[in-house]
């Protein structure tokens, strides 16, 4: 046996993951029964299906020719996501202007930096999300950690 | 009171042509298309990111420029194809084809105008459909009991499947991840908390601009630097656009693409679950066929721009009708309107269009004059588009990047919310690997928490006897065509042409 299309194998293993997760979760809710749904009761039959349907698809990976699933971009999604959570982060404690400059600054980096470029695009973009957000639409942001 | 189409759509121009309302609508017009002309920000994600400036705007006004950024988006994508073959959204893929080799034969001016009336006569035609087929619509919608609504949106869901690109199997797995994704928070009936993994900013759900801005807005940001889009398909045009109308050659050839172009569109956006991409894709392919010169197609025909563009633009218009007669989203952007119209506190459904007449028909009114502003705004701003075009990609991505942030962030003020988009994104990334269309799941991650509802209902009125599905003449009609639906796609023949639609313009 071997795996031919390997975006079929794997998005079969991704549903049935999270079908099997679906159906292990919910049998903490009641489930009731058909003519009173308990809050299990649909989640349940979800997980079974969506599992079924990835077997179903994993065993198209043995089937059809696929493209492959290539490289995944590891550096961009490492410095795009650290940029976003910090970005949550951040902008309630030490507030909306630092945490601009900590996704702006961490987002650009995940390709070509090139620091000039970046100081003052991100102080264009800081001053015009300032004026658009704060002052335009009264957006609650405090701007720095001591307001 | 019974009131007569035309008291409505003066009632309807009344509330649009106020100049706030005026100015919502040029405002949105104008950012859509200037976001539609930035490559990888699709209309899902435009207007989810604009959706918490729409928050402080009074209902209508919200309304109104939410439907402009919307088509607005689709207008900016087709120039951008024309222009310099950068499809801003997947509907004008199709629009490259001829698009951009009519504008490297020096007939951009042309091609835009074409698009422009194109759109335009679409934009017309469905304004006036809504209008006359709203109501009584509308009327049958009040009539539908639980049974209905869920063998409806049964239907919508297997239309958004089979009409995707892709394997259908997969579209069919993604729309049970999505329902999953949709019950996600407290349930309604019982109070229990479910799938919150204990986080208290779960307990209302997962927020669909957590789920769209993530899928739609980041997995395409990590797409495109993947790609490393910098490098391809920019080679822009610097010649000036000299020609601006078309010949009255032009007009002639293409007025019976505009036509069916319009027919097809209007279909597939009436139908919910389909869209823009599928129309786009039938018109091109029905175009080449119906054309007397078959062989000019991917050579800069113009039938070919005027089909697609008018199809693509009707679809977009007339997926409003399920949206504001049923309550029904056709895809995942009209989610994010009804989402729109929920946080405004008016509760999406038939009833909208009888207890709020100035919204329904204001919206309406307002779309035709959207379209107007479209043509007007578009030609003479070619040149700004295709300044801004020049900006490279690592300039903008970062931008782009902060935008969907404070977007996300201020919804709910919760830092939650920018971790849950993180996880959505790499799931949107990892989707795109995957060859796993997030349509389907998007759609289905809205009508997730309906479908149970209305799933419970049902069967409390039958006492758990499922056969209530098909034993209501309206609810089993509805599951009949899903059912033929799927026998169509399975149908070897039918599957060829399908993925033949989808191929057809990529390939030549």
């Amino acid at each position: 046996m071997k795996i031919t299309s390997q975006e079929n194998f794997w998005s079969g293993v991704m549903f049935i993951t999270f079908g099997l997760a679906a159906i292990f979760i919910a049998q903490d809710y009641p489930f009731g029964s058909s003519s009173r749904m308990g809050p299990g009761y649909f989640p349940t039959w979800l997980g079974i299906i969506l599992t079924l349907l990835g077997i179903a698809i994993s065993v198209t990976g043995f089937k059809v020719q696929g493209e492959g699933i290539g490289k995944f971009a590891w550096k961009a999604m490492a410095f795009l996501s650290t940029a976003f959570v910090l970005f949550g982060w951040a902008i309630d404690r030490i507030g909306f202007v630092p945490a601009m400059f900590i996704i702006i600054f961490l987002a650009a980096a995940g390709r070509d930096f090139r620091i000039k470029e970046v100081l003052v695009s991100s102080i264009v973009l800081v001053i015009g999300c300032w004026a658009l957000f704060i002052k335009g639409l009264e957006l609650p942001f405090p701007l720095f950690w001591w307001r | 009171m019974e009131m007569s189409l035309f008291d409505n759509l003066a009632l309807g121009f009344q509330t649009a042509v106020s100049l706030q309302n005026l100015a919502y609508c040029f405002i949105g017009v104008f950012i859509g298309t200037l976001v539609g002309v930035l490559p990888g920000i699709g209309p899902l994600a435009a207007i989810a990111m604009l959706l918490p400036a729409t928050f402080t705007l009074p209902p209508v006004g919200a309304l109104i420029m939410l439907a402009g950024i919307y088509y607005g988006t689709q207008y900016g994508g087709s120039t951008t194809a024309i222009l310099v073959n950068l499809p801003g959204e997947s509907a004008s893929v199709v629009t490259c084809m001829d698009g951009y080799q009519m504008a490297k034969n020096g007939r951009a001016g042309p091609a835009l105008a074409i698009a422009a009336v194109g759109s335009f006569f679409a934009g017309t035609v469905c304004t006036m459909l809504i209008a006359v087929a709203g109501p009584p619509l509308a009327e049958i919608a009040l009539k539908f009991g639980a049974p209905e609504y869920f063998s409806l949106m049964a239907m919508g869901l297997i239309a958004s499947a089979v009409l995707a690109s892709g394997s259908m199997l997969k579209a069919i797995a993604m729309i049970f991840l999505g329902l999953l994704f949709g019950i996600v928070g407290t349930d309604v009936n019982s109070g229990m908390s479910r799938f919150t993994f204990g986080a208290s900013g779960l307990a209302d759900g997962l927020s669909f601009v957590v789920v769209a801005m993530g899928l739609f807005g980041f997995g395409e940001i990590l797409a495109n630097l993947e790609k490393g889009q910098d490098a391809k398909g920019r080679d822009l045009l610097t010649k000036k656009i000299e020609h601006l109308y078309p010949t009255w050659q032009d007009i002639k050839v293409s007025a019976g693409s505009i036509v069916r172009g319009t027919s097809i569109g209007a279909f597939f956006g009436t139908l919910p679950g389909a869209g823009p991409t599928i129309s786009a894709f039938s018109s091109y392919a029905l175009e080449k066929k119906m054309a007397k010169n078959p062989e000019q197609f991917g050579k800069g025909a113009i039938q070919g721009v005027a089909g697609p563009e008018s199809a693509n633009n009707a679809a977009a218009q007339c997926a409003f009708i399920p949206t504001l007669t049923l309550g029904i989203p056709g895809s995942g952007t009209m989610a994010l309107m009804l989402g729109a119209l929920t946080i405004q506190g008016i509760a999406p459904g038939p009833q909208v269009m009888t207890q709020r007449p100035d919204l329904f028909w204001g919206l309406i009114a307002s779309m035709w004059i959207g379209n107007a502003l479209l043509v007007i705004l578009n030609l003479p701003l070619i040149g700004l588009w295709v300044k801004l075009l020049s900006v490279p990609y690592r300039l903008l991505f970062p931008a782009i990047t902060v935008f969907m942030a404070i977007g996300v962030y201020s919804v709910n003020n919760l830092d939650l919310d920018i971790y849950m988009t993180v996880f959505f994104g790499l799931m949107g990334y990892l989707f795109l690997k995957l060859k796993c269309e997030p349509a389907p799941l998007i759609l289905a991650f809205v009508l997730g928490p309906l479908m149970e509802e209305n799933l419970r209902r049902a069967l409390l009125i039958s006492r758990g006897d499922p056969t209530v599905f098909i034993t209501r003449p309206i609810s089993a009609t509805f599951l009949a065509l899903t059912v033929l639906l799927l026998v169509i796609m399975l149908a070897p023949s039918f599957r060829k042409k399908r993925d033949l639609a989808y191929q057809e313009p990529a390939a030549s």
